[in-house]
This record gives C-alpha cells, sequence and structure tokens, in this order.
C-alpha cells in the first residue's frame, strides 16, 4: 500500500481482507486472523448490515440537509469498516467519545437514529443522555475530547474496576488526521502514557482534514506518532472491516486487563465530502477518488460473505426494507424535532445550581416574550434573584 | 453522597481533626479547607504540576500527598490543556477534581478547555452530566514576580457562561470558599490573590460550608457616604481606603463581592441606592473589566439615587508591567482615594 504523500515507501499496515474480498495470510499476524476467525458468520452478516444501514443513514441524512431540514450533516462514506469494525469490539460498560463524524459507531452502540441527527437539525448541541449508552456527545473542537477520553480513564483506573479482558473497563476516543496536529490530542497521550490508562486512541485517517491533504499535518506515518510516545500503535486497512476488528479488540482487551493505552490507525478514506457545505472538486481530484472507491469497505465485505455463502439476494432485501424503514423513521423523526421546546429552554442547564445573572436574564426575557418587559433589565434583579443569586 | 451545603464541617474519624478558631496564614487556609474537602468526600482530587512532594510553588497543597496518596493528589505533566481536559473526563467518572494552575499567565493553554468544554458539557448534555471542577489559580500582582506572574484574567472567564469565578479575601473566606467551590456541581474559577497568601488571619475550622460564599457579596464596613466595591486581593487596599477616609471624616462602605460570576447585583444596588456613590476597584485592567460590568449595572438601577457617575480604579490597558513599576499600576489606596474625591466634587 502506498501513502497520499507521494512516497511509495511500503508502510507495514494489517490486512486481513484484500479489496476483492479475500481473506490475506501474511506471516505474523495470527493472532488477529484468529481473532477474526472467531466471528461467525451471522457476525459478519451484522457487520455487513450495520455497515449498509449506516450507509443509508448518511445518503438520508445528505437528502434531509438539501431539503433545508438538516443545518449541516457530515458523512461517514467510507469510514464503514473502521467504524462499525471497531465498535463491533466494544463492550457496553466500555466508554466511547466520539468526534463528530462517528455515525457508525453511535449506529452500533444503538443510539436513536433522530437522536443523532438533532445536533445537525440545530435542535441541541448534544442530542443523547452519554450515561445511557456509556458514548459521548459529539465535539466539534477538534481533539479536545481525547483528553476527556483520558481523564475518564484515569477515573476507571481509581475506580478499582477489575482487570479482565471481557469484564475490565476500556475506553476509546475516535479522532481524525487533522486532529493528530492539535495539542490536546498529544497532550492526552502523554497523560495516558503517563498514567497507563486504560484508552485506545483510534484514529481515522482519511487523508482530508477539510481540503488539507494529511501532507499538511505530518512527515511521518501517524501510527508513528502513538510509538513515538510510548503506546503500542499498529496501523490497519481502515475499508478491511476484518483488520479493524480484530486490532481494535486487542487493544481493547490490553486497556481491559490493565495494560495501558494503545494507538490504532486505520488508514481510510473520506468518499464523500467534508460536510454539505464543502466542495471537494475544489481540491481534490475525481481519479483518487475512484481509486477508492474500488476500495470500498462494503463491497469488499460483500464479497467475502458471498463468496462463503452468506449472504444472498433475500438478506439484502431485507437489508434494503430496514433501510427504507430507517430513512421513513428519519425523515419523520427529524422534522418532528423541535417543536416542544421553547425558546426559553436556551436558559436551561447552563448551570446545575441556581445562578443570579442568569437568572436575572431569563426572568427579563421571559417579560419581554409576554410582552411586558420591564423598564430595566435590572430592575428585576431583585426578585429574580430571590434565594437563588 | 452528601454534599456539603447539607452539613456543617466535622472531621470525626480523620487523623488530628483540625477543630476550633486558629490563626492560619492565606495559604495554609486553602490547604485546611482541602483537606477537609479530600476527608469529607474520597471522590475529591488535586491536580496540577509541583503539587505533590513539593507540595506546590506556594506550597498551598503542603502535606496531602502524603496523607491522601499519589492517586488523589496527582503530580500531573507540565501541560495545562491536559490538567483540565483531563479532569473533565474524571468529573465524567464521577470524580471531583481541583486542578491547580501554577500562574494566572499559565491558564492559557487550558483557556479551550475550560471555556468550550468546562463550561458547557452540563448544557451540551442538557443536564445529564455535571461539571463538579474547581480550577485554583493564583492571581494578581504585588510580588515582584517576572512576566506572566502578576496578571489578573478573571473577566476573561466571567464572560463565558456555565463557569462560576470567585475570588476570597480573607484566610477564612478562603477555608470556607474552596469547600464550597469543591461542593459545586458547576465548574469554579477558584482565583487565589497570591499577594495575600503570606497574611494570618483568624479561621473558625468549624464554620458551616453551605452555598452562599460563590453566590453572595459581603459586606465587610458599613458607610454611609461612599461604597467601595472590591474583591480579591483588592479588599485589603479598599479597607484601608475607608480607614483613611474617615479620618477625614467620611463614611465608607465596603462590599466584597467574592463572585464575580454571578455578581450580586442586589447587594451591589442596595449599598449604592444608600452611599449614592461607588468606586469600584481590581487589579485586572479596567477596560472591558469587572468594573464596567458593575457601573453599567449600578447606572441602570440606580440612576436617580447616584451623587457622581460610577468611578473605576484598576490596571491600564498595558501588559503587566515589570515588577519595577507594577505598585504604580496597582490600585492603591491614594489611586482610590483620588477617584473618592472626583466622586465627591460632582
Amino acid at each position: 500500500m502506498t501513502t497520499t504523500n507521494g512516497s511509495n515507501e511500503a508502510i507495514p499496515t494489517l490486512q486481513l481482507l484484500d479489496p476483492q474480498g479475500n481473506r490475506v495470510t501474511t506471516r505474523g499476524t495470527k493472532g488477529y486472523r484468529d481473532r477474526a476467525a472467531a466471528l461467525t458468520a451471522e457476525d459478519l452478516r451484522g457487520m455487513y448490515r450495520d455497515m449498509v444501514l449506516t450507509r443509508r443513514f448518511d445518503d438520508e441524512a445528505t437528502s434531509l440537509q438539501r431539503q433545508g431540514e438538516l443545518a449541516l450533516f457530515a458523512p461517514s462514506r467510507g469510514q464503514e469498516a473502521a467504524q462499525v469494525g471497531s465498535a463491533y469490539a466494544l463492550r457496553p460498560q466500555d466508554y466511547v467519545f466520539p468526534s463528530y463524524r462517528e455515525h457508525g459507531v453511535l449506529h452500533v452502540r444503538g443510539l436513536d437514529p433522530v437522536d443523532r441527527l438533532r445536533f445537525f437539525r440545530g435542535s441541541d448541541h448534544g442530542g443523547w443522555n452519554p450515561t445511557e449508552h456509556n458514548t459521548s456527545v459529539y465535539t466539534i473542537v477538534i481533539g479536545a475530547h481525547t483528553l476527556h477520553a483520558t481523564g475518564y480513564a484515569m477515573g476507571v483506573q481509581r475506580d478499582g474496576t477489575p482487570h479482565d479482558k471481557n469484564d475490565g473497563t476500556a475506553v476509546i476516543t475516535y479522532f481524525g488526521d487533522g486532529a493528530t496536529s492539535q495539542g490536546d490530542v498529544n497532550e492526552a497521550m502523554v497523560y495516558a502514557a503517563v498514567n497507563d490508562a486504560p484508552v485506545v486512541f483510534f484514529l481515522q485517517n482519511n487523508q482530508w482534514a477539510i481540503s488539507e491533504p494529511t501532507t499538511r499535518q505530518t512527515k511521518t506515518p501517524l501510527y508513528k506518532r502513538g510509538e513515538a510516545f510510548g503506546l503500542p500503535s499498529l496501523r490497519v486497512d481502515g475499508n478491511d472491516v476484518l483488520a479493524v476488528y480484530a486490532a481494535t479488540q486487542e487493544a481493547l482487551e490490553r486497556a481491559r486487563l490493565g495494560q495501558g493505552p494503545s494507538f490504532i490507525e486505520a488508514f481510510t478514506y473520506r468518499m464523500g465530502a467534508h460536510t454539505t457545505s464543502d466542495d471537494p472538486t475544489r481540491y481534490r481530484t475525481s481519479e483518487q477518488e475512484e481509486q477508492w472507491r474500488r476500495r470500498d469497505p462494503i463491497d469488499r465485505l460483500a464479497a467475502l460473505l458471498r463468496s462463503e455463502g452468506a449472504l444472498d439476494d433475500d438478506f439484502e432485501a431485507e437489508i434494503k426494507a430496514e433501510g427504507d424503514e430507517l430513512g421513513a423513521q428519519l425523515r419523520d423523526g427529524v422534522r418532528a424535532l423541535d417543536g416542544g421546546s421553547a425558546v426559553s429552554s436556551m436558559f436551561d442547564d447552563v448551570y446545575a445550581t441556581p445562578h443570579g445573572t442568569l437568572a436575572t436574564d431569563r426572568a427579563w426575557y421571559e417579560a419581554y416574550d409576554a410582552g411586558d418587559p420591564p423598564a430595566s433589565q435590572y430592575a428585576i434583579a431583585d426578585s429574580a434573584q430571590g434565594g437563588a443569586r | 453522597m452528601t454534599t456539603m451545603a447539607e452539613r456543617t464541617h466535622t472531621t470525626s474519624g480523620a487523623p488530628e481533626p483540625a477543630s476550633g478558631t486558629r490563626t492560619l496564614s492565606f495559604s495554609k487556609a486553602i490547604n485546611e479547607g482541602l483537606r477537609a474537602a479530600m476527608r469529607h468526600d474520597d471522590k475529591v482530587m488535586l491536580m496540577g504540576e509541583d503539587i505533590g512532594p513539593l507540595g506546590g510553588v506556594f506550597r498551598v497543597t503542603d502535606g496531602l500527598q502524603a496523607e491522601f496518596g499519589e492517586q488523589r493528589v496527582v503530580d500531573t505533566p507540565l501541560a495545562e490543556s491536559g490538567i483540565v481536559g483531563t479532569a473533565i473526563g474524571l468529573a465524567m467518572r464521577g470524580y471531583r477534581p481541583v486542578c491547580e494552575i501554577q500562574f494566572d499567565g499559565f491558564v492559557f493553554p487550558a483557556f479551550n478547555q475550560i471555556t468550550t468544554q468546562l463550561s458547557k458539557i452540563h448544557n451540551r448534555t442538557r443536564g445529564a452530566v455535571q461539571m463538579p471542577v474547581v480550577i485554583r489559580i493564583p492571581y494578581g500582582g504585588g510580588i515582584g514576580g517576572v512576566e506572566h506572574h502578576g496578571e489578573s484574567p478573571e473577566a476573561l472567564f466571567a464572560h463565558t457562561a456555565g463557569l462560576r469565578v470567585v475570588s476570597p479575601s480573607t484566610p477564612q473566606e478562603a477555608y470556607t470558599m474552596i469547600q464550597e467551590a469543591i461542593a459545586s456541581p458547576d465548574p469554579v474559577l477558584f482565583f487565589e490573590p497570591k499577594s495575600r497568601y503570606w497574611g494570618k488571619g483568624a479561621v473558625d475550622l468549624e464554620a458551616p460550608v453551605g452555598t452562599d460564599t460563590l453566590n453572595t457579596a459581603h459586606v465587610v464596613r458599613q458607610g454611609t457616604d461612599v461604597t467601595l466595591v472590591a474583591y480579591g486581593p483588592s479588599v485589603a487596599t479598599a479597607i484601608k481606603t475607608a480607614d483613611a477616609l474617615a479620618e477625614e471624616g467620611r463614611s465608607a462602605e465596603v462590599l466584597d463581592l467574592r463572585a464575580i460570576s454571578p455578581i450580586d447585583t442586589a447587594a451591589v444596588v442596595a449599598s449604592v441606592r444608600k452611599t449614592g456613590r461607588c468606586v469600584v476597584i481590581h487589579e485586572a485592567p479596567v477596560f472591558f473589566g469587572a468594573g464596567a460590568e458593575i457601573a453599567a449595572r449600578v447606572t441602570e438601577e440606580c440612576f436617580y439615587a447616584l451623587e457622581a457617575p460610577v468611578l473605576r480604579v484598576g490596571g491600564f490597558h498595558t501588559p503587566y508591567p515589570v515588577a519595577k513599576h507594577e505598585h504604580e499600576y496597582l490600585p492603591s489606596v491614594d489611586r482610590v482615594l483620588d477617584a473618592v474625591d472626583r466622586a465627591f466634587a460632582h
């Protein structure tokens, strides 16, 4: 495999499934092959289904944005293997800190699909309760959440959580190639390393940070960043769901066993635009896009399943029907969003305890909204603050 | 978990129980407040640079790692964004981290984590996730420090919704306020006036711990002719000014804000309606400082009670000056007296 920085230097990359959908047997990968081999045909069919539904979610959300129903959307097309494969290795007690493009991860974690669009609808800054699925809300400031993941993992350590490859607790954080340039991502690796924190740094190198190729971010393969901080680090073919699954499972088990943090670079490609506001024709070639279409992660798994007799037209039709149902659910659900919340809800949950300045602002706004604004914004301070200063 | 609001401070069962009223330095009072909070709740932990065996560059955490261990008193890597960012994750897991930023000028690497993350996660999650994180920042000048060791950046944080910003002015307040800050489910920026660290005062170690000091101003001295509004290191300056005014036969009321987010507007307004004059004192630059906010609120609400415009005394629109000039930059008694004279001249 070559890199996009023009170098043809071979970068060691774990691959268990080639672009034609053949299982790959390479020396030194037996441990990973064993992990992949433990996946049943039913598991693989589940992964395939979830990858297809993730892409359907993308398409439906993009359409909703084009219809004016979403303010923005960031598609994950092309990254389905990286996301679904890694999420399949998670256990319910593990905690996920996504960036903002991890639609496949959230799908596998069982988050409501309409909730996953609240942010993009402009009806929520988050959209779900993180404690319900052990999955944090999206973080828009690039890389900031990798420190939260590390801190959370330091908390897991302090709880005396048992060291067990299945019943221990791991934390995983997703970020992109652009994020690797952020100070916070580098600080997170320092903190994780010196504390042996049970966190997996999962880099989806989709090769584009909006319009900037990875050559604007790095002179070295990005998995070496992890190595430099003393983290066991591995580059995997991010469009190979088997390799992603096996590598992530290994890293998560290491964390659950109390053996510290790991770094995975899933080398993939952002087949779509950065967001619905982006125009990739201004900065990359259709030849490159075509080259990566031939490495499509979904086609690759489909080829494997067909060759192993695990995929037939009936199953495809079943998934198609499920996708149609998802589409209808999204269209109806998204259009119904934000009907119920009053404008004054902007004053809710700013603080957990009463705060006088906020109370004054709220009281003024509510009086104004009722058509009875006081002469002075602060004339009501005494009553608004009451015992709640 | 019991909140501190539900209890009066006790240390039963702990070694060397602190009790009664003792004379403590300001820094030792914070140290005792941290110790009390850590004994009360084993989720309270301290994070910062050099806070372990060294006890912090100002010794505020002296002896705490020996008592509570390395898991609860953590010497962090030298990276402030990392201190606050990991504290956020620890809070998500149920801990109550107290971060020490070594000096005021070093908080800026953590500015993003504080303003875009710490302040907003409770709101972003619609109240599902609380952020009981305290960030202790030694601030202010007057100790002859080098660059970035004398600044007062509190207004930058007060401008951000979701944060509480407080500053104690006495050892007693320091002892009580740090415990109330730690008990708060909201993030608190806790500004410690470093020029006061060595000053001593009586501290009642059994003083009740509630939420008052995070929300209300405190009338330090009653007066009738002018209200001096101050917080943190400037409260002592206000008191000295009031002493000087008393010699001239003028009666100054001194209000210690304690919190600048929220501002106890009602307390300020009540005082100024009585005195008719208001001078706000802080070390931070006057331009866009807390005094501007207070002046606007007082003008709006006390317009007909005012004998003179609200005046401000504070830092200039310059970088914090070199140590040799800092005493001309800081609001001195003389400069406050000058402002009071101007108020009376109207």
